[in-house]
């Protein structure tokens, strides 16, 4: 009897790479959520423009490349990228600068060096910084949570979508008067001006300890990402790092100012600290592969944007870091091989 | 005698928990398979150079009787699985990666199984000194029954010229579906122990492990009645998590005393022999009758027979024999497997005979694991899950990539030749890319190229060597003119100082 020939490992591996990517969308929607009822319906709108808007462009670029539009587009990376850019967007901004970060995302940071596995950056990271450096304005207006004890307006639902959609505010609603800044932002503006961060902190935007209703999707980020620890689809060593290369220096600068300075409490809970440790940080692709290598890159990212926030000239500083540290990867891949069994160091 | 605890084990790096389906096979019971009419005995199915037949077409031969001869140090006897006449030495597809044809010895048996009578067998092989142990079980052409085949002669000298300290026995079996082993632990586990302390005696040691998978309690249930009778306190026997691939060879070296094998090197290097306990049951029976090797405990198992087993198998009898005496095929019969699903063979036609490095044959369906994920291959994402799991803590995700890319002076340094091929890294990959494979192909690629590098600079060599002699040639001949013609004008000169010299007198 005649046999079809086949080559051995005959098991077949029971994951892939669109249930992973899938999942870890699936493991944002807790963030979502919270996102939602502190800040209004914009991260549903804008999760919604971003996925949509990155799959047009990927399929577009693999038309272009001549590749198989829905075998590739079927593993859901272009999704989660899509996800993660709607999370680093201001909740509210106009629709150009959201394509732009998604075109930049999709066709600079992922197609132009031959779609996924080959992206040396972030492509998320590329979109955002791409939005950052051509509208630096807009990207840097953020309305603020509705708190109601605040002397405070909320624009109404029509109005958010005319700004969305003409890039202006519908009088007699104004940017200065609609946007709030950051936690980040009064912490660089504070301490600039010689205030100490007990005197910012005051302030009810910041909430318990990393900002209101930001530290609440915080802990939304914090329970999808242990789901991705648990389930194995991410590894500790990059997010552990992370934490660390921030919350370390943190620490010790606010030990050294006697509390002058932010803590770790806040570092950790405002910006996209915690969406970097767990879902920037650990796009496989970009990051370094060896286990002391991810270490390494993780501690690196920390500790960058902890500088970029100290003494840098933006207010966060994960995009940057991320970029920075992707860069360095490939020399780090080099230097941190682990040992192989039988062979001297 | 002791039983170490599975905890003072070192910690291999990486492997992964399989579901084993050992129980479709491992019933403990040993099948027999009859005498086939034909029986098709491979001169290379041993590593190491193939065997020279010394017999001829025609040539009535008996059980047991020696048809060929080991070529060189590398290489093993042979001896008829059966009697009967030899009807032919020709060329035969036998299993192998590549549909390879090999020259065999073709038995057309006469069902009468008559035995040799040499007297072989050693009643008291402790008497004897380590060289003429070692040449008898060379004599009875024993070999690695794990899945290598490597000649056990030629493992004990090198073992015994390198000086080692420790024997372990592999009774792991750590591949799913694969219990050939198990069914021999749990039946002849007095014989193994034998096998063990003749081949302790023959090497001068004084200590052996004897590693049994802790899925296994019926043959470690064996293993210690029979250790109880045996009563040697060099032997200990240890229990070895149920981790794929603990049975490797290097594996359970580094497992059982925390010794790297160094790359490219083999386990004397670091004092210690390993022996499948099949080998030192092989050992047992020769001394016992002085029955050469000329079958193995064979598993036939997998969803496309109908009724699994073991089977004890002359080498030659044909696959589709003992796929008979395992109940046939069922219609879920799709590919034959020689060996276990994670490094087995495939194997096109079951006319091929039994060789000796077939442990196991599996016969299954399209798709044996469960929730098998059916997405199509993609390019790698770097995940880094294969590094995460291999045993030899290799990058098959760097090796991959510096395979595709094209960038492949890189690989060995990324040990490629260090990769033992067990398939961990295929079976994690959310990409699906097919590694193992992949690396199969670049070591025999490299192999390929190692070989062009060497013809080339022989070519070079030889191209040198010609010019240098046409040059030496050449200066040689011009020196040669030179001084003629420097020798042709001293002599005019000298003859027109001479003419000169006798003109002057006449002034």
């Amino acid at each position: 009897m005649k046999l079809a020939r086949t080559a051995t490992p005959f098991l077949r591996p029971a994951t892939g790479v669109g249930a992973m990517m899938s999942e870890v969308c699936l493991a944002l929607a807790p963030a979502a959520i919270l996102y939602f009822l502190f800040f209004g319906f914009g991260i549903l709108f804008n999760i919604a423009v971003c996925v949509l808007a990155c799959a047009a462009f990927e399929a577009l670029a693999l038309m272009l490349r001549k590749q198989p539009v829905t075998v590739v587009l079927s593993d859901y990376s272009v999704c989660l990228t899509g996800v993660l850019i709607a999370f680093a967007l201001p909740t509210y901004l106009p629709i150009y600068v959201t394509l732009t970060a998604c075109a930049g995302a999709v066709l600079l940071g992922k197609h132009v060096y031959g779609g996924i596995g080959y992206n040396p950056f972030n492509p998320a990271m590329v979109g955002y910084v791409v939005a950052l450096v051509s509208f630096p304005v807009a990207m840097s207006a953020w309305l603020p949570p509705g708190l109601g004890d605040l002397d405070y307006t909320m624009p109404t639902i029509g109005e958010r979508f005319a700004y969305i959609f003409t890039g202006n505010w519908p009088a007699p609603l104004t940017a200065e008067a609609i946007t709030r800044a950051t936690p980040l932002d009064m912490v660089r503006t504070g301490l600039r001006a010689s205030q100490t961060f007990g005197e910012i902190g005051n302030s009810p935007m910041f909430g318990t300890f990393g900002g209101y209703g930001w530290e609440w999707v915080g802990n939304g980020i914090l329970v999808g990402g242990a789901w991705l620890l648990y389930r194995g689809i991410i590894r500790w060593h990059i997010p552990v790092s992370v934490l660390v290369g921030m919350l370390a220096p943190a620490t010790l600068d606010t030990l050294a100012s006697s509390g002058t300075t932010p803590g770790p409490a806040f570092h950790l809970f405002s910006g996209a600290t915690l969406l970097g440790a767990f879902f920037i940080a650990t796009d496989p692709v970009s990051a370094a592969t060896s286990p002391r290598g991810r270490l390494i890159f993780g501690f690196g990212i920390g500790f960058t944007a902890w500088a970029i926030r100290t003494w840098g000239g933006y207010p966060d500083g994960i995009a940057f870091a991320v970029l920075l540290w992707n860069a360095a990867v490939p020399l780090l891949d080099k230097y941190t091989a682990p040992r192989i069994m039988g062979h001297e160091r | 005698m002791s039983s170490a605890p599975t905890a003072n084990l070192f910690r291999l790096p990486g492997g992964l928990r399989l579901p084993g389906h050992k129980r479709v096979s491992a019933t403990g019971v040993l099948g027999a398979v009859a005498v086939p009419k034909t029986l098709t005995v491979s001169l290379r199915q041993h590593a190491g150079t193939a065997a020279q037949p010394i017999v001829a077409p025609g040539d009535r031969i008996l059980h047991g009787q020696r048809i060929a001869n080991a070529e060189g140090g590398f290489s093993a006897h042979l001896h008829a699985p059966s009697s009967g006449v030899v009807r032919a030495i020709e060329q035969c597809l036998v299993p192998g990666r590549a549909s390879l044809s090999v020259p065999c010895i073709i038995i057309d048996t006469d069902c009468e199984d008559a035995r040799i009578d040499d007297g072989h067998a050693i009643p008291n092989p402790f008497a004897l000194g380590s060289r003429e142990l070692l040449d008898a079980i060379g004599a009875a052409g024993i070999v690695g029954l794990g899945g290598a085949a490597f000649p056990t002669l030629a493992k004990l000298n090198q073992a015994s010229e390198a000086g080692i300290d420790t024997l372990i026995l592999n009774g792991v079996e750590c591949e799913p579906f694969i219990s050939c082993d198990d069914a021999l632990m749990r039946n002849r586990a007095g014989e193994i122990l034998y096998g063990a302390r003749i081949l302790m005696h023959a090497l001068g040691l004084r200590q052996c492990f004897v590693g049994i998978e802790s899925d296994k309690p019926e043959a470690w249930q064996a293993f210690n009645e029979a250790a109880a009778v045996d009563n040697n306190d060099k032997l200990m026997l240890v229990q070895i998590p149920t981790v794929y691939p603990s049975g490797g060879e290097d594996q359970l070296v580094y497992l059982l005393t925390g010794r790297e094998v160094p790359s490219g090197g083999f386990p004397s290097d670091i004092g210690a022999l390993v022996h499948n306990v099949g080998t030192a049951a092989s050992v047992a029976t020769l001394a016992l009758s002085g029955m050469p090797l000329t079958s193995r405990i064979v598993t036939v198992t997998g969803d496309g027979v109908a009724s699994p087993g073991n089977f004890e198998v002359r080498f030659g009898t044909p696959i589709s024999d003992l796929i008979a005496a395992a109940g046939g095929y069922t219609e879920r019969a799709r590919h034959l497997i020689m060996g276990g699903p994670m490094t087995g063979i495939p194997i096109e036609d079951d006319a091929m005979p039994v060789v000796q490095k077939c442990n196991c044959v599996l016969v299954t369906s399209r798709n044996i694991t469960e929730n098998a994920s059916t997405e199509p291959e993609r390019p790698c994402i770097r995940c880094g899950e294969c590094a995460r799991i291999c045993p030899v803590r290799l990058q098959p995700q760097q090796m991959h990539r510096a395979f595709t890319i094209g960038d492949r002076d890189d690989l060995p340094k990324l040990g490629l030749r260090d990769c033992i091929e067990c398939g961990c890294c295929d079976l994690v990959c959310p990409s699906h890319i097919p590694l193992t494979q992949t690396f199969r192909d670049a070591k025999a690629h490299q192999q390929l190229q190692h070989y062009e590098r060497e013809r080339a600079s022989r070519a070079r060599e030889r191209y040198e060597t010609r010019q240098q002699r046409d040059q030496h040639r050449e200066s040689t001949e011009a020196e040669r003119l030179a001084d003629l013609k420097q020798k042709a004008s001293r002599d005019a000169i000298s003859e027109i100082l001479a003419r000169k010299k006798q003109k002057e007198p006449e002034q």
